[in-house]
């Protein structure tokens, strides 16, 4: 059976079937579609399942979490900073229910994640059973697609489809839940055999050449155009198309914040970040360009703002693999339906060869606005307290941009989203959609599991931290390597801010406390240190990188800061404030 | 313009495959959005193995048009087509139980049949069943000449609904069978026959 090729239907045919527990049957379906790492918990109605999973241990590295819903994000995480399928086991129950958090983040992320969650014997279904909960209609709004599994001989096909549409079209997480019974249950098997197609799902619309040819038109009569890239891009692989289109037309071109990364921070055309703490040009020449092209992003209310005063003078362009997306917040002149691995080239051919100096210059003169006004003192203070920015900026020169950064959820997320340098596709790893706190430590630990030849530093806040914090077991058991930096402002910082700015500073609930990390992490035999002086931060950022294994670096920053530019809530792009 | 402001009544039709679960997917994405849902319906189709579900919701073209587009993408969902009344021929059927001694005793049993159009389904001693299938005035007319005789129980089923403009669903079920599809299956830009999403 081992030596089994699936793709030769002659041998499949000559080769008798044999008999295996759903257990043994999902295992080795795990496998078949290229699987190696687990994030999970066991519990009473997966023990099936685990047990033999003991039998897989060189095939299938499982991740112990310390809580199932880390298991989400350190799946999320791997998923993210690897292009694969995120994988998490759970237990029925109070297992089941820990994953949803994470189900959600996945869900408005678009990230590929299958989850197998245990469920009660098919018998007790319905009837209130020790650790029974309806998982599958609680995550129907939450999963792309989601299935129980009663019977054994269902669980080949319904790997194989939750696979294929986990990571297929538009990604998103799928779960599967398998009764006890089906998970003990012995059946003859077939070969496994990969999903390619499913009659009533159309991951990847027509390309429309028409269309096309209208978006070129459009592109090269443009004056002023604008493009916004969000993840699209890096959900499709189209990295390199995506550069070659921006550089023959020579257009401007902004990011969301899943975006980031999709083409290197210094490229003279990427001119900065989308959206309410974005910068200062990208939100005010929204309102100015001509010719909008929106790629892979969805117009989230965090980039646009108001709406009805959202790039009204612009016409605007939308490639998107999701028709959904189409014309759900921003009405598009030229839908451009597709993969845009397939249609950025189509377009790239069409569109004459430009560059729109002018009009690029207007992006410069704003940043250096932006810099005199915000960046310089956030990013190079030579008095007072450590502010977030600098030690950003610090990072970006030891890591020369190299690194993978996962950032939590919070003014530290915007910071570092602001001020990281990117010079690869896949190092920015957020939650950007769901916006969940508790995010970034285990997300973190799958993003070095699907990266382990990367630097991986997690940003996160002294609230967030505090979130999911148990996950530094995990950090200890599996031995991996994750440098965690905590950016402390002994508040939690954002909603802070906005109690300061919209609320007359009534600061309510917004100061919390911490225990003293460094000797937290100690207790998980994780190396730390804690900083607060400027001389000392550039020492300790060497420490934490250059340290074998794991470190935790907490930084003591200003108390009081705010996250500038801002576009408040309810105004639109062009009102952004300076301060 | 004005189909963008203008509520009314929208036909919408959503092919499916059989499958448990997938009712509760449909019905979340009206709720999600707190569009009411007047009546639904599911039912075999005219192809085997898939299931025609027939929902009427008052909106908004515009958000007709969202609802469609995301009703469309859940995985199990083969296509989706919205029409307004005008576009398709819709029937809903009422039952209607009365005392029998009391409708014998008022009303001519025969003019009631001639005039709604009704059928009795079942005459008893103590009570009959007329039944009248048609739109909602008609079947809500016959309600309230029956409610001075002692209606007892009253019920109408949801509404279906046949396209006018449609050559039923066999042959686009064949392209989506097929690994690579034909042009006509990819609509989305047309969800709704001869739109053209340039005009919205
Ligand atoms: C799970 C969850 N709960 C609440 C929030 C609301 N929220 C957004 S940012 C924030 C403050 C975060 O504080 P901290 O982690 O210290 O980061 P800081 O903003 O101070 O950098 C809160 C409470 C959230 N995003 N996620
Ligand atoms: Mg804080």
């Amino acid at each position: 059976m081992d030596t089994l090729e699936i793709n030769d239907k002659q041998t499949k045919e000559s080769v008798a079937t044999e008999e295996l527990s759903g257990s043994q049957i999902l295992l080795k379906g795990l496998i078949e579609e290229g699987v190696d790492t687990i994030f999970g918990y066991p519990g009473g109605a997966i023990m099936p399942i685990y047990d033999a999973l003991y039998d897989f241990k060189k095939e299938l590295n499982h991740i112990l979490v310390r809580h199932e819903q880390g298991a989400t994000h350190a799946a999320q995480g791997y998923a993210r900073s690897s292009g694969r399928v995120g994988v998490v086991f759970a237990t029925s129950g109070p297992g089941a229910t820990n994953l949803i958090t994470g189900i959600a983040d996945a869900q408005i992320d678009s990230t590929p994640m299958v989850c197998i969650t245990g469920q009660v014997f098919a018998s007790l279904l319905g009837t209130d059973a020790f650790q029974e909960t309806d998982v599958i209609n609680i995550t129907t709004p939450i999963t792309k697609w989601n299935y129980q599994v009663t019977d054994a001989s269902e669980i080949p096909e319904v790997l194989a489809k939750a696979f294929y549409i986990a990571k297929s079209g538009r990604p998103g997480p799928v779960l599967i839940d398998i009764t006890k019974n089906a998970q003990i249950q012995k059946v003859e098997v077939e070969a496994y055999q990969k999903c390619e197609h499913i009659r009533s799902y159309r991951p990847y619309p027509i390309v429309r050449q028409n269309y096309i040819e209208k978006a070129a038109a459009l592109i090269n009569s443009a004056k002023k155009p604008f493009v916004l890239f969000g993840q699209g891009i890096l959900l499709g692989n189209a990295e390199k198309e995506f550069q070659a289109f921006v550089e023959k037309a020579g257009i401007p071109s902004a990011w969301t914040i899943l975006g980031a990364g999709a083409i290197a921070t210094d490229h003279p055309l990427n001119v900065g970040m989308l959206g309410m703490h974005g910068n200062y040009g990208p939100n005010v020449l929204t309102n100015e360009c001509d010719v909008l092209i929106a790629i892979g992003m969805r117009f989230d209310d965090r980039v646009t703002g108001r709406l009805d005063k959202y790039a009204r003078q612009a016409k605007v362009i939308h490639l998107d693999i999701d028709p959904a997306e189409i014309d759900k917040n921003v009405k598009a002149e030229v839908p451009v339906w597709g993969d845009c691995k397939e249609t950025l080239p189509l377009l790239t051919a069409l569109v004459e060869e430009k560059s729109h100096d002018e009009w690029l210059a207007k992006f410069r003169d704003f940043t250096q606005k932006e810099i005199d006004q915000v960046i310089d003192a956030e990013c190079n203070p030579t008095s007072g307290e450590l502010t977030m920015g600098e030690v950003i900026n610090q990072l970006n020169i030891l890591t020369k941009g190299d690194a993978i950064i996962v950032t939590d959820v919070g003014q530290h997320q915007m910071v570092a989203c602001r001020y990281a340098k990117f010079n690869h596709t896949r190092s920015n790893i957020t939650s950007g959609g769901l916006g969940t706190m508790g995010f970034a430590l285990p997300a973190a630990i799958g993003a070095k599991f699907g990266a382990p030849d990367k630097t991986v530093v997690a940003v996160i806040g002294d609230g967030g931290f505090q979130m999911t914090i148990q996950e530094l077991g995990t950090i200890m058991q599996s031995g991996i390597d994750v440098k965690i930096m905590i950016l402390n402002n002994q508040f939690l910082g954002m909603v802070r801010q906005w109690q300061e700015l919209f609320n007359d500073k009534r600061y309510s609930f917004v100061d919390i406390t911490s225990p003293d990390f460094v000797a937290v992490a100690k207790g998980y035999y994780i190396e730390g240190q804690k900083v607060s002086e400027r001389e000392n931060l550039v020492g300790a950022l060497e420490t934490m990188l250059n340290h074998k294994g794991s470190y935790l670096l907490e930084v003591m920053v200003t108390k009081e800061n705010n996250v500038f530019p801002m576009v408040p809530q309810g105004c639109s792009v062009s009102e952004i404030r300076l301060k | 313009m004005d189909s963008n402001i203008e509520k009314k009544e929208y036909n919408i039709t959503v092919y499916t495959e059989n499958q448990i679960g997938l009712l509760n997917r449909i019905a979340i994405i009206f709720s999600r959005r707190k569009l009411n849902v007047e009546s639904l319906n599911t039912s075999p189709s005219e192809v085997e193995s898939i299931h025609r579900f027939n929902i009427v919701i008052n909106e908004t073209e515009d958000v007709v048009k969202k609802v469609a587009r995301q009703l469309e993408k859940q995985v199990e969902v083969l296509k989706v087509y919205f029409n307004t009344n005008e576009d398709v021929i819709w029937q809903e059927l009422a039952l209607y139980k009365v005392p029998t001694d009391i409708i014998a005793e008022h009303v001519s049993v025969e003019r009631l049949l001639r005039e709604y159009g009704a059928r009795a389904v079942v005459i008893r001693k103590d009570y009959t069943v007329f039944e009248t299938t048609g739109h909602r005035e008609e079947t809500d007319a016959l309600v309230e000449v029956l409610q001075q005789y002692g209606l007892i129980e009253f019920v109408r089923s949801a509404r279906v609904a046949i396209i006018k403009d449609s050559d039923g669903f066999h042959a686009k079920l064949r392209e989506f069978e097929r690994l690579e599809p034909g042009e006509d299956v990819i609509e989305n830009e047309y969800l709704n026959k001869g739109q053209k999403v340039f005009t919205m």
